[in-house]
């Protein structure tokens, strides 16, 4: 373990003056009203958290509550002949079981992304949509974990202990777990209406002009990469507690959602056909996604209709093991990528042809991650005459592949910043010279990137060159040789990248398959107090939203932070919204936030003219009051603002009486960070481990509200990405067992994992919010995987090995080292 | 079998299952759901609990096993909405949490750390870092939390003049 240094906090200070770029689109500066946003405020969440005692799904205990258990299935295909559930009945404390046949009116759960512009097949779906799994399986098993059936209890024990009294026949079937292999002639079928287990064939990008650059190319360069499938790993599993009203008729689901508002929409009127306005969803405290928990699953529904089948709360809390057999996976591509270019270093031609693994069933969003997200951003950081990309969205019998902190454009920089490294020892250049000559030039903004997306703001030369002199770039060949004569090899790597976040802009949205709307919403109450209540539709997941959101209002206000209260993740409190993934919530829920507090002014500078006696435009909103212009004697507070609007009198009629205003915000594009980040390793010659002993990454993300959440988003998003690099990875044996299926066989990074980072910023603020605010939870996931995987190549190169696949395992390293292919 | 456990402080009479797991009665049993469950095989942390002052995970434990003994949970560490100890102090000035699931078995696994070196050296860097071995957190990249601990190191250091007993890191001894 080393300690590079500590000084990321005062790094990333320091950069908001020295490193701040121009805005290059028509973003207006954020009017930083009374200078609270932007500032490192301590997260107001945590106290309660240091405490424990924040309410997570686990802890919620109505009373007369059940518990449910659920029969996941042992093997990974198979018909199911019969169950036969009685002996389970006469246990103690058992309550119900139930299998598909009680369930029988049921819809099984919806797919709503669809990869846009092409011919996809799904299983079908009763009300027309593409269809996914029932809420439990009755014929057919297609992983291990594919509910089967469930146990109500009155302990959550008597639950568990009744599984395995349940008897289920199965009649085998062949299995397969892999994308390309499902394709195969005579591959084991999947699903009757999905022909040769092909989802979809998607395609971005110039196909033609692709394939003639690389036909005409001085260089091309050529790797098959594996983008091993991860588990996302939230340290709280799901849960869910469904609590059915028989007096009222109203249903009420806590879940460890991402999205409660969309969960309602789609359980309620997709799959159990009960009324929008008779389902409350309920987000308590979740304890970390990362893009698992806005999927829908099957005991979301289950808990629901037990409840009213039993007339009492039914909860269900997943274990670990439960929760890697059924929550959805991440990453999962086979690739077949080339490069072509000039022998001095100019990029022409990339194209990528990728097998993704969609699992069992269609994810709630799993087929668009697999195409979109990945495929359109596969030039990264660079200006490429011609891109093309093919995904085969193929299904296995493995659990449904969905969102992992940073989905598809994770995958996205691999592949290309791997290429790129491929290209420079191809013709002998410095992996960052090259890079450096290949990146968009900021008078290109807006950039298309001709695969579909277009750049909205950016300077990457600023930020590429704030990554090497803050790593110190220029001084790694005395390093090496420092690092040889202590028996290490030292290698180093870069990766750029661009994400997009800020999902988004509906219809375009629509145009890449998306069956919802994504735009974002904020209700701002003035209370006749002067306090202030924000409710936003989105839903955090440990991002400190109550703290952040508060900074939002105050600022645009002029008041205190303190004054302000956030509430969300309850649908019958809070406003729509689609809730949190990503990247999006600052960027998307807190412009709606600032975007009503401007309402709220300008609402509040009409009145002041009727309550100071003078012209509207005399009127001034300033530091949470107004003033006349030229008298600021003749003035009224926020507060006795707040009260003379509450009591409404002597407003004209055209001024509504009290102040509470909605804005549902929906941006005119997408907001699209990037950043560089580089890796420093040393490999132990006898024993092939690999320690990352430096880490530098200088990310854009536009105007931050707060630093320290942000700091903490990127710090935990880099360990995210090492620990794809270096040891996670979802095994399947040949039998469709996932094979590391606990946190003894499924390896997360711990703390003495990866040293301190070296942090900066960049800013570029994003035109398409008036925030100027880009994407930021996430986006440090996106290069680690591939500046760490470069930089075990960088050390390796001189034993001739061009590439390494993920995760780098000691053994892998060591085999290598030994002169073994890989 | 008929138990009695000492609970932060008071003593909690019951009868338990000989398979009944420590974690279990905690938070099923006496409702005290400050301690969280991650994980099914003592990897996580998440359950972290003290039990006669030694950080133990509370899923790895029977409860029977722990007849007679104290134990303390996060709600024995201070008092609901209460001012923050040391530790915690110091975590939320780092920000050494965000979703906040591994964090009550970060203080209490921390806490004995904080406290052990209280007077006399404070850990260093790498030691912080084996001590948080048994600890996963998906959320923090475990920075701030590092940074945390050296923050609530000196500040103990700083207020406890050396040789004095306890440190107030986690508010009370065990
Ligand atoms: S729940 Fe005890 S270590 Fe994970
Ligand atoms: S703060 Fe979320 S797991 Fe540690």
């Amino acid at each position: 373990m080393t300690t590079v240094t500590g000084e990321t906090t005062e790094t990333v200070e320091a950069a908001d003056t020295a490193q701040t770029t121009e805005a290059t689109g028509t973003a207006e500066a954020a009017p930083y009203g009374n200078g609270v946003l932007g500032q490192p405020l301590d997260s107001r969440e945590d106290p309660q958290l240091l405490r424990g005692e924040a309410t997570y799904v686990a802890d919620i205990n109505l009373p007369g509550t059940a518990h449910m258990a659920i029969l996941g299935s042992p093997v990974a295909h198979a018909k199911i002949l019969s169950i036969d559930t009685k002996a389970a009945e006469q246990l103690p404390g058992v309550l119900k079981v139930a299998t598909a046949a009680d369930f029988t009116d049921v819809m099984p759960l919806p797919c709503i992304w669809i990869p846009g512009g092409v011919e996809s097949h799904f299983p079908p779906h009763p009300y027309g949509l593409p269809g996914a799994r029932p809420v439990l399986t009755g014929d057919t098993v297609r992983h291990v974990g594919d509910p089967i059936a469930v146990v109500v209890a009155e302990t959550p024990r008597q639950a568990a202990a009744a599984l395995s009294a349940i008897e289920v026949a199965y009649e085998p079937l062949p299995v397969v777990t892999l994308a390309d292999e499902a394709l195969k002639e005579g591959a084991p079928q999947l699903h009757e209406a999905v022909p040769g287990n092909l989802n979809a064939y998607w395609t971005c990008g110039d196909k033609d002009r692709t394939d003639a650059a690389i036909a005409v190319a001085e260089v091309t360069v050529e790797l098959d990469l594996v983008n091993q499938r991860t588990i996302n790993s939230p340290i709280e599993p799901r849960g869910a507690v469904g609590d059915y009203n028989a007096a009222t008729g109203e249903y009420t689901l806590y879940a460890s959602t991402q999205g409660p508002h969309n969960h309602r929409f789609l359980l309620s009127a997709l799959v159990l056909g009960i009324p929008f306005n008779k389902l409350r969803v309920v987000a308590p405290t979740v304890g970390g996604s990362f893009g698992t928990k806005g999927y829908l699953y099957p005991d979301m529904a289950l808990v629901l209709l037990l409840s009213k089948a039993l007339g009492r709360p039914v909860k269900w809390v997943d274990t670990r093991t439960g929760l890697m057999n059924s929550t959805v996976q991440g990453r999962d591509h086979r690739q077949h990528v080339v490069l072509a270019g000039t022998r001095d270093g100019r990029i022409t031609a990339v194209r990528a042809t990728s097998y993704a693994n969609l699992g069992a069933y269609p994810s709630t969003i799993g087929p668009g991650v697999a195409t979109a997200l990945m495929g359109r951003s596969i030039s990264g950081m660079y200006d490429i005459d011609a891109a093309f990309c093919e995904v085969y969205a193929a299904f296995t019998n493995t659990v449904s592949l969905g969102a992992q902190r940073g989905s598809g454009r994770a995958e996205a920089a691999f592949l290309m910043e791997r290429l790129v490294d491929r290209y420079a020892c191809e013709i002998g250049m410095d992996p960052a010279a090259v890079r450096r000559k290949n990146l968009v030039p900021k008078e290109k903004f807006p950039y298309d990137n001709g695969l579909g997306w277009t750049y909205d703001s950016g300077n990457y030369q600023l930020n590429f060159d704030r990554a090497m002199e803050l790593s110190d770039y220029a001084g790694m060949p005395a390093r090496k040789a420092e690092a040889r004569a202590r028996g290490k090899r030292l290698g180093v790597g870069i990766a750029s990248y661009v994400a997009i976040c800020g999902v988004g802009p509906s219809t375009r949205m629509s145009k890449e398959g998306m069956l919802g709307g994504t735009w974002e919403s904020a209700n701002i109450r003035v209370h006749p107090t002067g306090e202030v209540t924000v409710t936003v539709g989105s839903a955090s997941t440990g991002q400190s939203h109550g703290t952040v959101f508060a900074q939002v209002a105050a600022d645009e206000l002029g008041i205190d932070p303190a004054q302000v209260q956030v509430y969300e993740g309850d649908t019958l409190k809070a406003p729509y919204g689609q809730g949190t993934y990503g990247s999006r919530s600052y960027s998307m829920a807190a412009p709606a936030v600032a975007l009503t507090a401007r309402k709220l002014k300008a609402k509040l500078v009409k009145a002041g003219a009727v309550f100071l006696g003078v012209p509207e435009d005399k009127v001034v909103y300033e530091g949470g009051k107004v003033y006349e212009d030229g008298n600021p004697e003749n003035t009224k507070t926020f507060a006795e603002l707040a009260m003379a609007m509450w009591y409404g009198w002597g407003l004209p009629p055209e001024i509504e009486p009290a102040l509470d205003e909605t804005t549902h915000f929906d941006p005119p594009d997408f907001n699209y960070p990037f950043g560089t980040h580089v890796a420093v390793v040393e490999i132990d010659e006898l024993t092939g481990e690999t320690e990352v002993v430096a880490y530098t990454a200088v990310d854009d993300a536009g105007n931050i509200g707060n630093p320290k959440v942000v700091l903490g988003q990127i710090e935990g998003s880099i360990m995210h990405g090492l620990g794809q690099a270096l040891m996670e990875h979802a095994v399947y044996d040949e039998n469709g067992l996932l094979v590391s299926s606990d946190l003894t066989r499924y390896a997360l990074p711990r703390a003495f994992d990866a040293p301190f980072f070296t942090l900066d910023k960049t800013t570029t603020p994003s035109p398409h919010n008036p925030l100027g605010a880009k994407g930021a939870g996430e986006i440090a996931t996106v290069p680690p995987a591939a500046a760490v995987v470069n930089a075990v190549v960088d050390a390796l190169s001189d034993l001739g090995v061009r590439h390494i696949d993920m995760p780098v395992t000691p053994e892998k390293v060591w085999r290598r080292l030994r002169g073994e292919a890989q | 079998m008929d138990l009695t456990l000492n609970v932060n402080g008071r003593p909690e009479k019951f009868t338990a299952q000989p398979n009944e797991l420590l974690v279990e009665r905690l938070r099923e049993g006496l409702g005290l759901t400050g301690t969280k469950v991650g994980c099914d095989t003592g990897q996580c942390g998440s359950c972290v609990v003290r039990l006669d002052g030694r950080s133990v995970k509370s899923c790895l434990v029977l409860t029977a096993a722990a007849a007679g003994s104290e134990v303390t949970t996060i709600e024995g560490v201070t008092t609901t909405g209460g001012e923050l100890t040391g530790l915690q102090e110091a975590l939320r000035q780092e920000h050494g949490t965000q979703c906040g699931f591994c964090t009550p078995g970060m203080v209490m696994s921390l806490g004995e750390l904080v406290d052990s070196t209280a007077d006399g050296d404070a850990p260093t860097e790498p030691e912080i870092r084996e001590w948080l071995t048994g600890n996963l957190c998906r959320c923090t990249g475990y920075h701030s939390v590092v940074r945390g601990v050296q923050r609530a190191c000196e500040a103990s250091r700083a207020e406890v003049p050396a040789g004095s007993p306890a440190s107030t890191a986690v508010g009370q001894e065990v």
